[in-house]
């Protein structure tokens, strides 16, 4: 528990001091907390989650991944991606790099609407710049997109710009606030769980620890038999906290990604991902 | 195609493994959906060949999880001989690939 | 094919009953059908028995003696119930069929294997298990049948 309070005075210690959002100083003292909670971890392994705390589910997973559930989905991602729209454009002209490899740089901070754009987000928007309707930000057509954009990412660092401008921090600070309050009945915050207690057990599942859970993203769940993005999986902890969640689209969301994405600068993409 | 099977058939050794991924609901018929039993649908028979020879067949009942993942290992097989895999499910719906061994 | 028509005929002999798992396989070999699954050749009655003695009754005819060349890999806690990895291998000697059984699903048998000659007593799956439940592994070996079984714990998620 006395360490639990370092990492809140870490944490809110330079925001107090300077009064001024401080992503980098978060970084390394998020970094630093689970440094010191697992000394023997490597950085890099947080991408594995809930599999770095039990060699029986690591082992279950090992044997899941010889041939990975989302194989599908990642196919079927490209079949989509390589499609053409109606005006003759693609996926790939909406992105840097043709959309190949740059998972890592999600999500970004847009200074012209003065909100974060998130990967699938940003695959709608491409979408609707085409004329064409928005798809679901959860699962379906879009996850797999999502999955294939991702796969061609793996192992690129983490590298989410957080610029040295009011909105962009402001959208960043809204984010850190999310994941440190409390919600729903249960009176759980997304740090209470996956920053207090990473490893520990709820019922029969390992918690993942915050550190690097957003990089298996898209994942297979066996739960769900598909793919779900990472907003499809804030509603279902908020869901489990019983507190009403947000809508997929919503800034809460968008601000809760920025951040979270941000605390894992400098770890690989690991996704698509399979969970339980 | 409506129903993918992903395969990977490697040799070493003279040992050829198999691996595969069935994309299918297995679904039981003990389940339910907004209130109502899903009913029955899942593969019964998967057939394995070597070069168009039967080296393993399958018989799978709901037990089988949903998108089934199985392997199994047969003595021989060559780089870029053929592996055929095809199965009929309870509702009569069928599905074959044929993958060549790297 | 060759020797493993034989090896089944002779199984169905000394079977007798209809619906061996053998007798379908011989089935299956003499109609040479390529590359196609053959639904005829699914052994209905052993995939609705409700205990392991009439599954494995309907399905080969008769009983197991237990042995311990079976390497039954189960993992301890399941992950997920619906999605649980099992391995069976066994060194015992000319292997012509295996099954998984799940004691405590509503119907015993899970899965069932004919192997050609030169295919190994060696596979990999995933299976749906109900409950906490004893798994049997059970492998044909020079016309007699063995069993294994674990036990594989299976709990409630608590993520949602």
């Amino acid at each position: 528990m006395r360490r639990w309070l370092l990492l809140l005075l870490a944490l809110a210690a330079p925001v107090a001091a300077a009064a001024a959002p401080n992503p980098a100083a978060d970084r390394a003292a998020f970094q630093g907390w689970f440094r010191h909670l697992f000394p023997q971890l490597p950085l890099a392994k947080y991408v594995d989650g809930p599999y770095n705390f039990s060699a029986s589910e690591r082992a279950q997973w090992q044997q899941i991944m010889e041939l990975p559930p989302y194989g599908f989905a990642v196919d079927h991602g490209k079949a989509l991606f390589d499609a053409r729209f109606p005006d003759g454009a693609g996926y790939a002209s909406c992105f840097p790099h043709g959309g190949i490899g740059i998972a890592q740089d999600y999500p970004q901070f847009d200074p012209k609407t003065g909100r974060v754009v998130t990967l699938p987000i940003a695959i709608n928007r491409c979408r609707v710049a085409h004329g064409l309707p928005k798809l679901k930000l959860t699962t379906g057509d879009l996850a797999d997109i999502d999955a294939y954009m991702v796969r061609t990412s793996r192992g690129h660092k983490i590298d989410v710009v957080v610029p040295d401008t009011k909105p962009a921090l402001a959208a960043y600070e809204a984010g850190k606030e999310y994941f440190y309050s409390r919600r729903g009945q249960l009176n759980f915050s997304c740090a209470s769980c996956h920053l207090q207690y990473p490893g520990h057990r709820v019922r029969g599942d390992t918690l993942a620890p915050a550190l690097g859970i957003t990089a298996s993203f898209p994942i297979y769940r066996s739960k769900w038999g598909n793919m779900g993005t990472l907003v499809r999986r804030f509603i279902g902890c908020n869901k489990n906290i019983r507190s009403a969640p947000d809508k997929p689209d919503s800034l809460a969301y968008r601000d809760l990604e920025y951040f979270l994405t941000a605390m894992s600068n400098g770890l690989p993409i690991a996704g698509p991902g399979a969970r339980p | 195609m409506a129903n993918p099977i992903l395969v990977r058939a490697q040799t070493a050794h003279g040992v050829t493994t198999v691996a595969c991924l069935v994309k299918h609901p297995m679904d039981s018929g003990f389940v339910k959906k907004a209130g109502k039993l899903i009913p029955p649908h899942y593969i019964e028979v998967i057939e394995f060949t070597h070069n168009g020879k039967t080296v393993l067949t399958g018989f799978w009942g709901p037990a089988v999880s949903r998108n089934p993942f199985f392997s199994f290992a047969f003595k021989g097989g060559k780089k870029g001989d053929t592996v055929g895999i095809a199965w009929v499910d309870n509702k009569g719906e069928r599905a074959a690939v044929s993958a060549k061994i790297a | 094919m060759n020797g493993s028509i034989s090896a089944s005929r002779r199984a169905v002999l000394s079977a007798g009953a209809a619906g061996a798992l053998s007798a379908l396989i011989a089935r299956a070999a003499e109609a040479a059908a390529p590359a196609a699954a053959d639904a005829k050749l699914y052994p209905t009655a052993a995939f609705g028995a409700k205990t392991e003695v009439a599954a494995l009754k309907l399905l080969f005819g008769k009983a197991p003696k237990a042995s311990s060349k079976i390497d039954l890999g189960v993992p301890e806690i399941a992950e997920n119930g619906a999605v649980v990895p099992v391995t069976m291998a066994s060194g015992l000697p000319n292997v012509t069929a295996m099954a998984l059984l799940s004691l405590e699903n509503p119907y015993t048998l899970a899965c069932a294997y004919r192997l050609a000659p030169g295919t190994l007593a060696h596979m990999s799956s995933r299976l749906k298990l109900a409950k906490t439940t004893k798994v049997v592994a059970v492998v044909e070996s020079n016309g007699a049948l063995y069993r294994t079984s674990r036990m594989v714990k299976v709990t409630l998620g608590g993520c949602g």
